[in-house]
C-alpha cells in the first residue's frame, strides 16, 4: 500500500510559512539552547552525569513491574488510591467516575504530557466538567483553542503579541506589551479558580517507589497549588516514569533541569506521598495516582524500549533543526520533536501520517547529543522507517527506485551504465554546467538547489585508465 | 630512504565521488600518496548501502553494504573522504548486520575502517601536507562525522596548516546543512529551510569557501549557493588539502 503525504506537507508547508511561528521558534529555541548550555558547563563533568541518568531510567525499566507494585503499595499505604489504567478511555473513566461520585464541578489542572495523550480534558468538558489549565503556558494555549508545540513550553509558538491579543479578548485586559502585566492578568483570573476548584489534576515528572511518592518539578507554583487547594488530587502518571529511591531522583533532577530549562533546579520540587494525614494543617482530602500504560508495556523489552527512558525535557526539540523549522504542531501528535517522532508511530499508531515522522529528521544526531539520558534517537527512527516499509508503508516511488539502486550498486555493468546514462541526462538538463530542474520524485531537490551533472568518467574509470599509463 | 613501514590503505570514494566528483577522489588519493601511502582502489567497489538503509529499506541496504563487506574483505586499512559513509560503517553496520552471517566480518571492517582527515591526522601524525589556499575558509562540520566518528580537530588542524588561508568560525558550524539523504527530497521544504539558515551563517561569516569533509552536504551547500548566485563556493576538504579546488573531473 503505498500511501501520500498531503497531509502532513501541508502541516509543515503552513509552519514554515508561519512568519509568527517563525519569529517565536527561533525566539526560544535560541534561548532555551544557550541556557542549556551554561547550566551544562556548570557541572563538572555533565558527560558522567548523564551515563548515571542513563543508567538509572535503564535500571528502573529493567525492574518495572517490581517497581510499580512497591509504588502502588506505599501509596495505598500513605492512605493514596492507585488506578491502574491500561489504557486512555480506562483512565478518563476512572476520573470522570470519581468526579460525578465526589459532586466536582470545577478543575484545574496543572501541565501533564499525560492527560494530553489520553485527551482527558475533551472527555471532562464533554461531561459538562469546567476544567481550566493552569500552567500559564497551558492556560494561554487553553484560551486559544489549540494544543501544545513543546513538551515543557507548551505556548512556545506563540509571541508575546498574541499572548496579549488573548489576554485582552478572554480575560479583559488594557492592552498592553508588558510581560509583567500580562503575567499579573493571569495570575489574578487562575487564583480565583484555584480557590473554586474541588478538584487538582497534575502530571507525574516522577514517582519515587520506596517512598509511595510522586515528584512535579515546576516554576510557576501552580502545581503546588493544583494539588493542595482542592480537596482531591489525582496524578496522572505514565508507568515509565518512575525510579527507586530519592538518590535516584537527585540525578535525575540534576539532569533534568539543567536540559529543559537551563536551570540548576527546577524553581518548585513537589515530593508528595498521599492525601493530608490528620496531623497535617492542609493538603487534598483524597489522593489518587492513575498509573497509565497506554501501550507502555507493549514496548518495554522490544527494541524501542529505549524511548521510555525519556524524562520529557524537551532539550531534543530544541536541539533539533526540524522541531526548529516547522514547530511542535506539525508533527500532528502530542508529543513532537526527534522524541516525538517515535513516541507518536508508537504511543499513536492509529493517527494519520503517525508512521511519516520518523522521515522528519536528516538524522543529524543533534537530539541524541542533547539528551539528558542519551537515547539513542537516530537509530530509533531509523528502526521505525523499517517497520514502516515492512509493514507496507512508503512513497509509491521508493520500491522501484530501490530495487533499481540495488542493482546498480551490485552489479558492475549497471553501475557503469547506469552512471553513463545518468550523466547524459544531467548533462542535457544541464545549463552553465547546473541542472536546474529534475523530473518527479527528484524535483524537490531543484526547488531551491542546483545540482551538478554527474561526471562523464567515473573515478574509478580514471583511476583505472591512470593505472593503465603508469 | 624512508625508515617507516610501507602503508597501503583501500580509498573507498563512495558512490558520490565516484560518480560526480572524481576530483575529491583523486584528491584524496594524492594526499594519502604524498604521506607514502599505497593506494588501492578495488575494482566493483560501490557504495556503503546507506541511501536504503536510512529509508528503511534494509534489505536492499543488506544486499549492497554486504557486497562492500565482501570487497573488502582482508583489504587492510579503508579511508574514506566521507563521514557519513565512514560512520555508517563504523556505527551502523553493527545494527545492519546484527545477527546475519556478515556479522563478524562488519565488525572487523569497523575496526580499520577510517574518515579521510582522521586518517591523515590520528593515523599518520599529519598536521601540514602542504597546501595553499589565498582566501578565506569557514568549515562546516558534517554531523555524522563530527557525532558518530568524532571528527572536527583534525579537519581543522589540516586547515589551519594551509599557506595563505585565513580560517574563520562559521557560527552554527555543527548544525545540520539539511541534506540527510532521501530527507532533502521526501521533506524538501524543511531541508530547503535548514539550508538557508545555513547559507545565511556562511554569508555573515565573510568566508569565500565553505569546507566540508563530506561530498553530500557539499552538494546541498554548492546547490544552495548556486541557486542564489552567492560568491561563495563550496569545496570538499580533500581538494583544497591536495590544491584542487575548482578543477574538474
Amino acid at each position: 500500500m503505498a500511501t501520500h503525504t498531503v497531509a502532513f506537507v501541508e502541516r509543515v508547508d503552513g509552519a514554515l510559512h508561519d512568519p509568527s511561528l517563525q519569529t517565536a521558534l527561533e525566539r526560544a529555541t535560541t534561548r532555551f539552547i544557550g541556557n542549556r548550555a551554561k547550566a551544562v558547563a556548570d557541572v563538572d563533568n555533565f558527560e558522567a552525569l548523564r551515563n548515571q541518568a542513563r543508567a538509572i531510567r535503564a535500571g528502573a525499566l529493567a525492574r518495572l513491574d517490581e517497581l510499580l507494585a512497591r509504588l502502588a503499595d506505599n501509596v495505598e499505604r500513605y492512605g493514596g488510591h492507585v488506578c491502574w489504567a491500561e489504557d486512555g478511555a480506562a483512565a478518563r473513566q476512572y476520573i470522570l467516575d470519581l468526579a460525578r461520585q465526589r459532586g466536582v464541578r470545577t478543575i484545574v489542572k496543572s501541565k501533564s504530557m499525560a492527560s494530553e495523550e489520553i485527551h482527558l480534558n475533551e472527555a471532562l468538558e464533554h461531561a459538562g466538567l469546567e476544567v481550566i489549565e493552569t500552567d500559564l503556558g497551558e492556560y494561554i494555549i487553553q484560551l486559544a483553542g489549540e494544543t501544545p508545540s513543546h513538551i515543557i513550553a507548551p505556548a512556545i509558538h506563540k509571541t508575546r503579541e498574541q499572548v496579549r491579543d488573548l489576554f485582552v479578548k478572554h480575560l479583559g485586559m488594557e492592552p498592553t506589551d508588558d510581560i509583567p502585566t500580562m503575567t499579573r492578568t493571569a495570575r489574578t483570573a487562575l487564583r480565583q479558580r484555584f480557590l473554586q476548584a474541588d478538584m487538582g489534576i497534575s502530571g507525574v515528572n516522577f514517582g519515587v517507589a520506596n517512598e509511595g511518592a510522586i515528584v512535579i518539578v515546576e516554576n510557576e507554583g501552580n502545581a503546588r497549588l493544583t494539588t493542595t487547594a482542592p480537596r482531591i488530587h489525582v496524578a496522572i502518571m505514565g508507568v515509565e516514569r518512575i525510579c527507586e529511591s530519592l538518590d535516584d531522583l537527585g540525578v535525575l533532577l540534576q539532569v533534568l533541569a539543567r536540559s529543559a530549562t537551563g536551570q540548576r533546579l527546577s524553581v518548585y520540587t513537589s515530593i508528595i506521598s498521599g492525601p493530608r494525614r490528620p496531623h497535617e494543617p492542609d493538603g487534598p482530602e483524597e489522593f489518587h495516582l492513575v498509573l497509565l500504560d497506554n501501550r507502555r508495556s507493549e514496548i518495554i523489552g522490544g527494541k524501542y524500549a529505549e524511548a521510555l527512558m525519556c524524562i520529557r525535557c524537551g532539550a531534543c526539540l530544541n536541539a533539533c533543526p526540524v522541531y526548529q523549522s516547522i514547530g511542535g504542531h506539525a508533527y500532528g501528535g502530542v508529543y513532537s520533536g526527534p522524541i516525538g517522532a517515535i513516541l507518536t508511530p508508537l504511543l499513536q499508531p492509529d493517527l494519520p501520517d503517525a508512521h511519516k515522522l520518523p522521515h522528519a529528521s536528516s538524522l543529524c544526531g543533534a537530539c541524541e547529543w542533547a539528551c539528558p539520558v542519551k537515547i539513542a534517537i537516530p537509530d530509533l527512527l531509523l528502526r521505525l522507517r523499517a517497520d514502516a516499509v515492512n509493514s507496507g508503508r512508503y512513497e509509491a516511488y521508493e520500491p522501484m527506485a530501490m530495487f533499481g539502486w540495488r542493482q546498480v550498486m551490485t552489479n558492475p555493468t549497471f553501475y557503469r551504465w547506469g552512471g553513463k546514462l545518468a550523466s547524459l541526462g544531467t548533462h542535457l538538463l544541464a545549463r552553465n554546467g547546473q541542472v536546474r530542474w529534475l523530473p518527479p520524485p527528484l524535483d524537490g531537490w531543484t526547488k531551491q538547489r542546483d545540482f551538478p551533472p554527474f561526471a562523464p568518467k567515473t573515478f574509478t574509470e580514471l583511476w583505472e585508465e591512470r593505472k593503465k599509463q603508469e | 630512504m624512508t625508515t617507516q613501514p610501507h602503508r597501503r590503505a583501500v580509498l573507498f570514494v563512495t558512490c558520490i565521488v565516484d560518480q560526480i566528483y572524481p576530483n575529491i577522489g583523486f584528491a584524496a588519493a594524492e594526499l594519502l600518496e604524498r604521506q607514502g601511502v599505497e593506494v588501492v582502489v578495488p575494482r566493483g567497489l560501490t557504495c556503503c548501502g546507506q541511501m536504503a538503509f536510512n529509508a528503511g529499506f534494509r534489505d536492499d541496504a543488506y544486499a549492497v553494504a554486504g557486497r562492500t563487506i565482501e570487497i573488502l574483505r582482508n583489504q587492510g586499512d579503508v579511508v574514506l573522504p566521507s563521514g557519513s559513509c565512514g560512520a555508517m560503517i563504523r556505527h551502523l553496520y553493527h545494527e545492519l548486520f546484527h545477527g546475519t552471517r556478515h556479522e563478524a566480518a562488519a565488525k572487523e571492517l569497523a575496526k580499520r575502517t577510517y574518515e579521510l582527515s582522521e586518517y591523515l591526522v590520528d593515523v599518520l601524525g599529519v598536521t601540514d601536507v602542504g597546501a595553499r589556499y589565498n582566501g578565506v575558509i569557514a568549515l562546516h562540520d558534517s554531523c555524522h562525522g563530527m557525532r558518530y566518528m568524532g571528527l572536527g580537530r583534525q579537519a581543522r588542524t589540516l586547515l589551519e596548516h594551509v599557506a595563505g588561508a585565513h580560517l574563520v568560525s562559521l557560527p552554527g558550524s555543527d548544525e545540520c546543512c539539511g541534506f540527510g539523504g532521501l530527507f532533502a527530497i521526501k521533506q524538501h521544504q524543511i531541508s530547503e529551510a535548514m539550508l538557508h539558515r545555513k547559507l545565511t551563517r556562511i554569508a555573515e561569516c565573510g568566508c569565500d569557501l565553505v569546507v566540508t569533509g563530506d561530498a553530500s552536504c557539499m552538494t546541498q551547500i554548492a546547490g544552495g549557493l548556486s541557486r542564489s548566485k552567492s560568491r561563495v563556493r563550496a569545496c570538499h576538504l580533500a581538494e583544497v588539502l591536495a590544491n584542487r579546488v575548482g578543477v574538474r573531473g
